[in-house]
């Protein structure tokens, strides 16, 4: 069947079944910049924001928020004209192999949206629901330190 | 040393970082390949059995059902799975298909769907019959005589001469000899023997194995798909298939990790099977739940040490031996288990006598692989424990004893010689060792000395305390290439406005490597890495280079490309001279332009490349450069931990966590932490919490991230990464040695030293779970 989601800003018309899941959905219709690591809740590369709070898109049916907005990683920006969270991710070294950046981008968004200067143990806790394998995690906490900083209108030395 | 590097030693952007932030890079799934359709495997429910029939009657009746791939329609041809040089020391023993299943989960039969959920329903229609065989769960008792054998099959084969002796259940053996034991165990005063365990463990890259292949317009067969070894892809899937090596390209898109895990042609040799029958689009993607269960594992193994060694410490004789679970299949058995010996022993290369024995064996398990560390991991435990036992005993500080004993510059160790992959290896001196200088600086940033007598068990005053404090080191080493085995080759090209296509056999897996390589290149080429355009991994495009692993990428295909730049910038330099009416010697590069040297005049890369092609010469500005190693530098690594032990419920965390690596010159320092943070992360997450439990009939039981925990955020310590300084390989390209697996051996061997600071118990199985401490902290 086809349904009108509200996607990146933009309405658009997609293919889907009545229990494809919100990931599956996305994937299916090009928006492969949505990840599937697990599809049991449990890696976070599957981050979206439906009405600007992220969810795990492998957990839900994409039926079930048709009338809210979605928004991907590149829904937030792109190469042409990138976030300043998906710049810093870049800047402090912290996308290795990037399966789960696209995720992380997303928290890292949630995160600094309620919490505009999150303490260390913040950003850990707030990063909770995000595997990376390949970082161990430390640039990734410097990139959402960047980040911030950056919003803030922070003196930015590292650029 | 100083270094006036422009674009090494430099932390450039990765240059795929901001396409993989915003999703735009694509990984395997991401091709977006119409009318695509899926390839399910139905896992065996028994971990040894035999198929004596398979009815697919009713699946192939349903709609969308397009095949079903079994023993008994696809040609059995033995092969081994291991993404290594030809001839691979891995024995062949697995068909794409076979008439045996040897692990809960093993494939029994493939099922081609137009999608997914018709493929998952045709597999319940599949009635399959099995004859029920006893299976070998217990890899100590494998060579047993009452124990089953995995692999009895006739035509199961080793291609290299090394021990392969499936009637006793050993897929490899390896030994070597230095000087003689026995006689260093009588010249000692005292001698000790211990064993450990280590545990079965994933790799958990965050990309699910992934293989896609359609037939493009000429009727060849392109496979795009989630590999750390195209070319060696290629090589297996021609094999295993016989559709021949011409008829196949192999491009390696993205990859969302590997950490050894895709050093493995596994999914391939199906898919390429299934397309080249049916001429469709076709993909196999795994799912986490037979990922974990159906791709390759880190082996389990026993460890045992002998020691020799006086009173005041030296050590007169050294037995390792290590016994490694291979699983069902044999797949890296035999290198995993010598990197045991060859990455560990010749750390302290000192010791006159040396014994490695190593076996492999069967089980029916799921198969172990290439894992970062590679059977050094697992051999640090006994081994670095081993150390801090001797300094105990003769009351010597462990970071003096390294300092001491560690091998140095210009030495070398007769390990090398004695122990390579499947034949003897090579001699070759040390060039580069900083290890000194990571001890020392790794120990000043965790106040090492004071704090080891603080939180002595020895020291320690109130015994009740419920948190109780330790502290451990340990120092590591391992290698950079396979020498005289791993080759690499690169081709450049040079573009009419002074740009460089960078073609690279190499794998960038995830690691950066991409830009690191290209980093060189700017190096050499005297421009700026936007003017470097990287093309890795496709076999029709790029020439050949074994791929990511044995952290040889930076070194060895680094080395191609300063190669293979060096001759550009001779060809640059001569086409300038002429332009410029000078001679060669009299040129200058400098940021994209030739100069006269001492003087104004110049040229513009673009101008020169320019009149090549079109104007004066009318040729291509072009080179290749392919390389083999000679030499296999080991990093080093010296790594410290605080821990506090909670007695009551058995938890240990870890407070602080030291690392200083002397990898050579980073070729580009942030990557090269991100190498070694990650490296440590895995590893602390594999020391404390990862593990496979399996129920009795050999089924995994927590396959699954919900099941099977790693490491996130929030289970980080204080993690303090320093990097040698004034580290120059000179057998390496602008001083670069490797850095990415190193670090993964500390934290299993500190945390349990640092265990023992504490309670003056040892630890010997991992992973240290709060069950097994309390059990340990009761005897
Ligand atoms: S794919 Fe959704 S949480 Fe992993
Ligand atoms: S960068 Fe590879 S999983 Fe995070």
């Amino acid at each position: 069947m086809k349904e009108i989601f509200n996607i990146n800003g933009k309405n658009k018309k997609i293919e889907l079944r009545p229990d494809s899941t919100l990931l599956e959905a996305l994937r299916d219709n090009g928006f492969t910049e949505v990840k599937n690591g697990c599809e049991e809740g449990q890696c976070g590369a599957c981050l979206v924001l439906v009405d600007d709070v992220s969810v795990n898109s492998c957990q839900i049916l994409a039926m079930s928020v048709k009338d809210q907005t979605i928004v991907t990683s590149k829904g937030l920006g792109d190469q042409h004209k990138p976030s300043i969270i998906q710049e810093a991710y870049v800047d402090a070294g912290a996308v290795q192999c990037g399966f789960c950046t696209p995720g992380f981008v997303i928290s890292t968004y949630s995160l600094l949206k309620k919490n505009p200067n999150p303490t260390e143990e913040e950003i850990k806790s707030a990063l909770d629901g995000n595997l990376c394998r390949c970082t161990g995690y430390i640039k990734i906490i410097d990139a959402v330190k960047l980040a911030a900083k950056r919003m803030n209108g922070g003196e930015d030395n590292e650029k | 040393m100083k270094n006036n590097f422009k674009t090494v030693n430099h932390s450039v952007r990765k240059i795929d970082g901001l396409g993989l932030a915003t999703g735009e890079e694509l990984f395997t799934d991401d091709y977006d390949i119409r009318d695509c359709a899926v390839i399910k495997l139905m896992p065996s429910p028994y971990a040894y059995a035999e198929i004596t029939d398979i009815d697919e009657s009713e699946a192939l009746k349903m709609e969308g059902v397009i095949d079903v791939l079994s023993y008994k329609n696809v040609e059995r041809i033995m092969h081994t799975t291991a993404g290594q040089s030809y001839p691979e020391p891995a024995p062949y023993d697995c068909a794409i298909f076979d008439n045996t299943v040897r692990f809960v989960g093993d494939k029994v039969l493939a099922v081609i769907a137009e999608d997914e959920k018709t493929a998952l329903k045709a597999i319940k229609k599949i009635k399959v019959k099995y004859n029920i065989l006893e299976p070998a769960l217990d890899y100590e008792k494998s060579e047993d005589r009452e124990t089953s054998r995995v692999h009895t099959e006739k035509d199961a084969i080793q291609i290299i001469p090394i021990k392969f002796q499936p009637e006793k259940n050993i897929a490899s053996e390896v030994n070597a000899v230095v000087g003689d034991v026995e006689k260093g165990y009588k010249e000692s005063d005292e001698v000790m023997e211990d064993t450990f365990y280590t545990q079965y463990a994933h790799h958990c890259m965050m990309e699910p194995s992934s293989t896609k292949g359609y037939i493009d317009g000429r009727g060849r067969l392109v496979l795009i798909t989630s590999t750390q070894v195209p070319f060696h892809t290629r090589r297996i899937v021609s094999h295993a298939t016989k559709i021949p090596v011409s008829k196949i390209r192999v491009i390696k898109p993205r990859i969302g990790g590997g950490f050894g895990n895709k050093q493995e042609a596994l999914l391939e040799p199906i898919v390429a099977f299934a397309v080249w029958k049916h001429r469709i689009p076709i993909k196999l993607i795994l799912k986490r739940d037979e990922v974990f269960v159906f791709s390759r594992t880190r082996h389990p193994f026993r460890i045992k040490y002998k020691v020799g060694f006086n009173k005041n410490g030296e050590i007169k004789a050294i037995h390792l031996d290590a016994l490694q679970n291979t699983g069902a299949f044999g797949t890296h058995a035999l290198t995993v288990v010598s990197c045991v010996g060859s990455k560990i022993l010749p750390l302290l290369n000192k010791i006159p006598n040396m014994l490695f024995t190593g076996k492999a064996v069967y089980t029916n398990l799921p198969a172990g692989g290439a894992y970062r560390g590679y059977g050094a991991t697992q051999g640090y435990f006994a081994y670095t424990q081993m150390i801090d036992v001797i300094c105990e005993k003769c009351g010597i500080d462990q970071a003096e004893y390294y300092k001491k004993w560690h091998i140095k510059t210009g030495e070398t160790s007769e390990i090398f010689k004695a122990l390579g992959e499947g034949k003897p290896g090579h001699i070759f001196k040390i060039d580069s060792c900083e290890l000194t200088q990571c001890i020392d600086k790794g120990a000043e940033a965790i106040d090492w000395k004071s704090k080891k007598a603080k939180y002595s068990f020895k020291n320690k005053k109130n015994k009740n305390e419920r948190y109780i404090k330790g502290i451990g080191m340990g120092c590591f080493m391992q290698g950079s290439s396979v020498p005289y085995i791993d080759m690499a080759s690169v081709y450049i090209k040079m573009n009419d406005d002074g740009s460089f296509n960078l073609n690279l056999g190499a794998t960038d897996l995830g690691t950066g490597s991409d830009t690191v390589l290209s980093q060189i290149a700017a190096e050499v080429l005297e421009t700026s890495i936007n003017n470097i355009l990287v093309i890795s991994s496709d076999t029709d495009v790029t020439p050949f280079d074994v791929g990511a692993y044995a952290s040889s990428t930076t070194y060895l295909s680094g080395l191609a490309v300063k190669d293979c730049a060096e001759k550009i910038k001779k060809i640059i330099k001569k086409h300038a001279a002429k332009k410029l009416a000078v001679k060669e010697e009299d040129i200058d590069l400098f940021e994209g332009n030739a100069f006269i040297k001492g003087s104004k005049d110049s040229c513009s890369y673009g101008e020169i490349c320019t009149s090549a092609m079109h104007i004066d010469e009318m040729e291509q500005i072009q080179a290749t450069s392919s390389r083999v190693s000679k030499s296999s530098p080991p990093p080093f690594s010296a790594h410290f931990a605080e821990i506090v032990i909670d007695t009551l419920t058995g938890n240990i965390k870890v407070e602080k966590y030291v690392t200083a690596t002397d990898c050579g010159v980073c070729i580009n320092p942030k990557l090269a932490e991100g190498q070694v943070e990650g490296a440590l992360v895995n590893g602390l997450s594999y020391a404390l919490i990862e593990d496979y439990s399996f129920s009795k009939k050999g089924n995994m039981m927590n396959n699954g991230f919900g099941k099977y925990k790693i490491y996130t955020a929030a289970d980080l310590p204080e993690i303090i990464t320093i990097m040698a300084e004034n580290s120059y390989e000179n057998t390496g390209p602008y001083g670069a040695k490797s850095v990415a697996e190193v670090c993964i051996n500390g934290p299993i061997p500190v945390i349990a030293n640092a265990f023992y600071n504490a309670t003056g118990k040892r630890l010997h199985k991992a992973p240290f779970k709060p069950e097994y401490i309390l059990e340990i902290l009761g005897e």
